[in-house]
């Protein structure tokens, strides 16, 4: 029983990690189309920021000057590798992609020479606590609630913003809404900015349940959480933090059991499964091809 | 059809400039110094440069967007190894999981038929690993037939995703224990023929004549000439059809399920083969080397050399790998010019300049080193006219994709 409880709160807590990253993943493929296989590295490039921040500041600082440069940074790689290739085809802007995750986790590697990194330990939510007799960390508890009201606040904006209408516009036509007067590069620019902000949020939530951070780190939960927003029905922001819950606490469970080497494979055998059954995943709208 | 097709101008110097490129290296290897990095560039670039031209066929040639490479690659270095290693020392290479579960040897087999000494041993070997390598592509071809019933009927940026997910779920299969007795688990694979073990050495094993090199060109050659065969068929009109528009090639009558699996099967087939020549290569298999940070690095080379062309593709790994092995190694040491230390050199820093140059290449040469054009066609140039957008094809390409999105 204690098992059991332990498992699942720690896989709802894992699931909201993801879900905090296929945020990111579900909103810029809504508006570009674009596989942003950056966006793991952004994570783990977050973790590595604060691992340098902590040491010569305190976490007070640290933490939002961390989210800040991560926001920053998540900016700077739109403008810099994805705003110039905005009348390319497709597959370039993802090759794109590709390149800018390749340099990241290079870039990182260089930084910290190899090393794993140690993650500095946070205060109160690194705390032990017990529920129905599992002991666990408070970050688990606080994850679910946190990943929620997030979720909320970005539902709002989206909804009732005049930012979100803009949003929405472009992700359901790119080329009317340009010539209705939406500025285009602003709302990818803002879409970029909350996911990073949202990634840089969840590498908090994320490291501290993992001793070290190494340039590997965020290949990984970046593409578990892209499987997460395939199977919500890439583009729908509900779907992805669904997805991302359900993936979170299968990967825990077969953790526990003796196929734990299949906890990786299991999320893309989901993932594959959905895309032959329901290609648009459980909350996506059906598209048609035009000819 | 009797009509003969005769050799261009520019296949011919093609032609002719590899099979320099060959005795060039076959005389170097055997003059100077074989500890050079020079010839590990060579031998990894032809293996890269086969995984390359594989890929490029998917994608560059019928236009299916997959990232499955690393795990084909798997395959066949796991099928080579397994049948290749000796069976006298499997049990020790096996021993965690208490000796070898399969026991049968390619090059064993044949060394019962001719024998294990002098010129027979080496003839056994020779086939054993040909056999082997054979097998390595079958394997990875039945797979991706496999594989491609389901996903083959998805769209780019899915079908990346799942084939990249496939790639994943092999490397887990490869590291279950349970399977142990067959893949070792996590643990490495070792001890079956290398690329070295082609010098031709004497009685008393000093090596008189050297092959290391020039085996792998060979076999990467070999192949990378039989997907040029395949690229100028009909088949390959057939893929190129699709790639430039599904619905107008269906309505041809190009039957778009069976030519996309056959790209999909022959590109994995030399994927195979290469992992089989890169497990020769790296001389130990691990399921943990195969990552898609592997796939994502073979892709890139296909894009700098230029997605759709055969040629590009050769050339750009031997360049990649070059730069990343070897002419860009000094930027991780830390260098003065004078007395002045020049500063941020240090480990990883090569890759970091590395990763900047592609970024370059993907942002401001998005056509690669050589567009979609081959090397025979810059000598045939007179033939074509070519503009500064590239040539007919390529502008036609274009206007499609674009169309696409």
């Amino acid at each position: 029983m204690e098992f059991v409880v332990s498992q699942i709160l720690s896989g709802v807590s894992l699931g909201g990690q993801y879900a905090l990253i296929a945020i990111g993943y579900t909103m810029v493929y809504g508006i570009l189309r674009l596989i942003n296989f950056a966006h793991g590295d952004l994570f783990m490039i977050a973790g590595i920021i604060l691992v340098y921040a902590s040491a010569s500041l305190p976490l007070f600082i640290s933490i939002p000057l961390m989210i800040l440069l991560t926001v920053l940074l998540g900016f700077v790689i739109e403008r810099a590798a994805y705003k110039p290739l905005r009348s390319a085809p497709r597959m370039s802007v993802m090759i794109s992609a590709i390149g800018v995750s390749y340099l990241l986790q290079n870039l990182a590697l260089y930084i910290t020479g190899g090393q794993p990194k140690t993650y500095p330990r946070i205060p109160w939510i690194s705390e032990t606590i017990t529920i129905l007799g599992a002991t666990t960390h408070i970050v688990t508890v606080v994850t679910p609630f946190l990943v929620i009201a997030l979720v909320f606040a970005l539902t709002m904006l989206i909804n009732h913003t005049k930012i979100g209408i803009a949003m929405r516009a472009v992700a359901k036509d790119f080329e009317t809404s340009r010539l209705m007067g939406v500025k285009i590069n602003s709302v990818i620019s803002v879409t970029f900015i909350i996911g990073s902000f949202l990634a840089a949020v969840g590498s908090v939530l994320y490291f501290t349940n993992y001793p070290t951070v190494i340039p590997m780190s965020g290949a990984m939960p970046g593409l578990k959480a892209f499987v997460a927003a395939v199977f919500g029905g890439i583009g729908s922001i509900p779907g992805a933090v669904i997805g991302a819950f359900i993936i979170g606490i299968c990967e825990t469970l077969i953790k526990g059991t003796d196929y734990s080497v299949f906890s990786d494979a299991f999320t893309f055998a989901l993932l594959i499964v959905i895309l032959v059954v329901k290609p648009t995943g459980i909350f996506g709208e059906k598209t048609t091809d035009k000819v | 059809m009797t009509k003969k097709k005769k050799l261009d101008k520019g296949s011919l110097i093609t032609i002719i400039i590899a099979a320099a490129l060959l005795i060039v290296t076959l005389v170097l290897e055997n003059t100077i110094n074989a500890n050079s990095l020079l010839f590990t560039v060579i031998r990894k670039g032809a293996v890269y440069s086969l995984v390359a031209v594989s890929m490029n066929l998917l994608n560059g040639f019928t236009g299916l967007f997959s990232l499955g490479q690393a795990g084909f690659m798997l395959l066949g270095a796991y099928t080579y190894a397994i049948l290749t290693i000796p069976t006298d020392i499997r049990d020790t290479i096996y021993y965690l999981y208490q000796g070898a579960g399969f026991r049968f040897s390619t090059v064993d087999f044949f060394k019962n038929i001719f024998g294990a000494e002098d010129t027979a041993g080496f003839v056994s070997m020779v086939l054993g690993v040909l056999i082997a390598i054979i097998a390595a592509g079958i394997v990875a071809a039945i797979f991706a037939f496999l594989i491609g019933l389901p996903v083959l009927r998805l769209k780019s940026d899915y079908l990346a995703i799942a084939t990249l997910g496939f790639a994943e779920i092999l490397r887990a299969i490869f590291q279950w224990d349970k399977l142990g007795k067959v893949t070792n688990g996590a643990n490495a694979l070792r001890g079956y023929p290398t690329f070295s073990d082609f010098n031709i050495t004497d009685a008393s094993g000093k090596i008189v004549f050297r092959l290391s090199s020039t085996i792998p060109l060979i076999i990467a050659g070999i192949c990378i000439f039989v997907i040029i065969l395949l690229i100028n068929s009909s088949y390959g009109r057939a893929f190129k059809a699709i790639r430039d528009d599904e619905v107008s090639a269906e309505a041809m009558g190009i039957s778009l399920e069976k030519h996309k699996s056959l790209s999909f099967c022959i590109s994995s087939f030399f994927a195979g083969i290469g992992g089989a020549l890169f497990a020769m290569f790296a001389s130990t298999v691990q399921a943990k080397t195969f990552t898609s940070a592997m796939t994502y690095e073979i892709f890139l080379i296909v894009v700098i050399g230029g997605i759709g062309s055969v040629s590009g593709s050769c050339i750009a790994s031997f360049l990649y790998i070059a730069c990343s092995e070897w002419w860009l190694r000094f930027l991780d040491n830390t260098q003065y010019i004078g007395s002045f230390k020049v500063p941020l050199l240090r480990n990883g820093f090569r890759m970091v300049v590395f990763s900047v140059v592609i970024m370059i290449i993907v942002l401001f040469f998005r056509h690669g080193i050589m567009g979609n054009n081959e090397i025979s066609d810059i000598f045939n140039r007179k033939k074509k006219k070519i503009d500064e957008n590239g040539t007919e094809e390529n502008k036609m390409h274009r206007r499609l994709t674009d169309n696409e999105k």
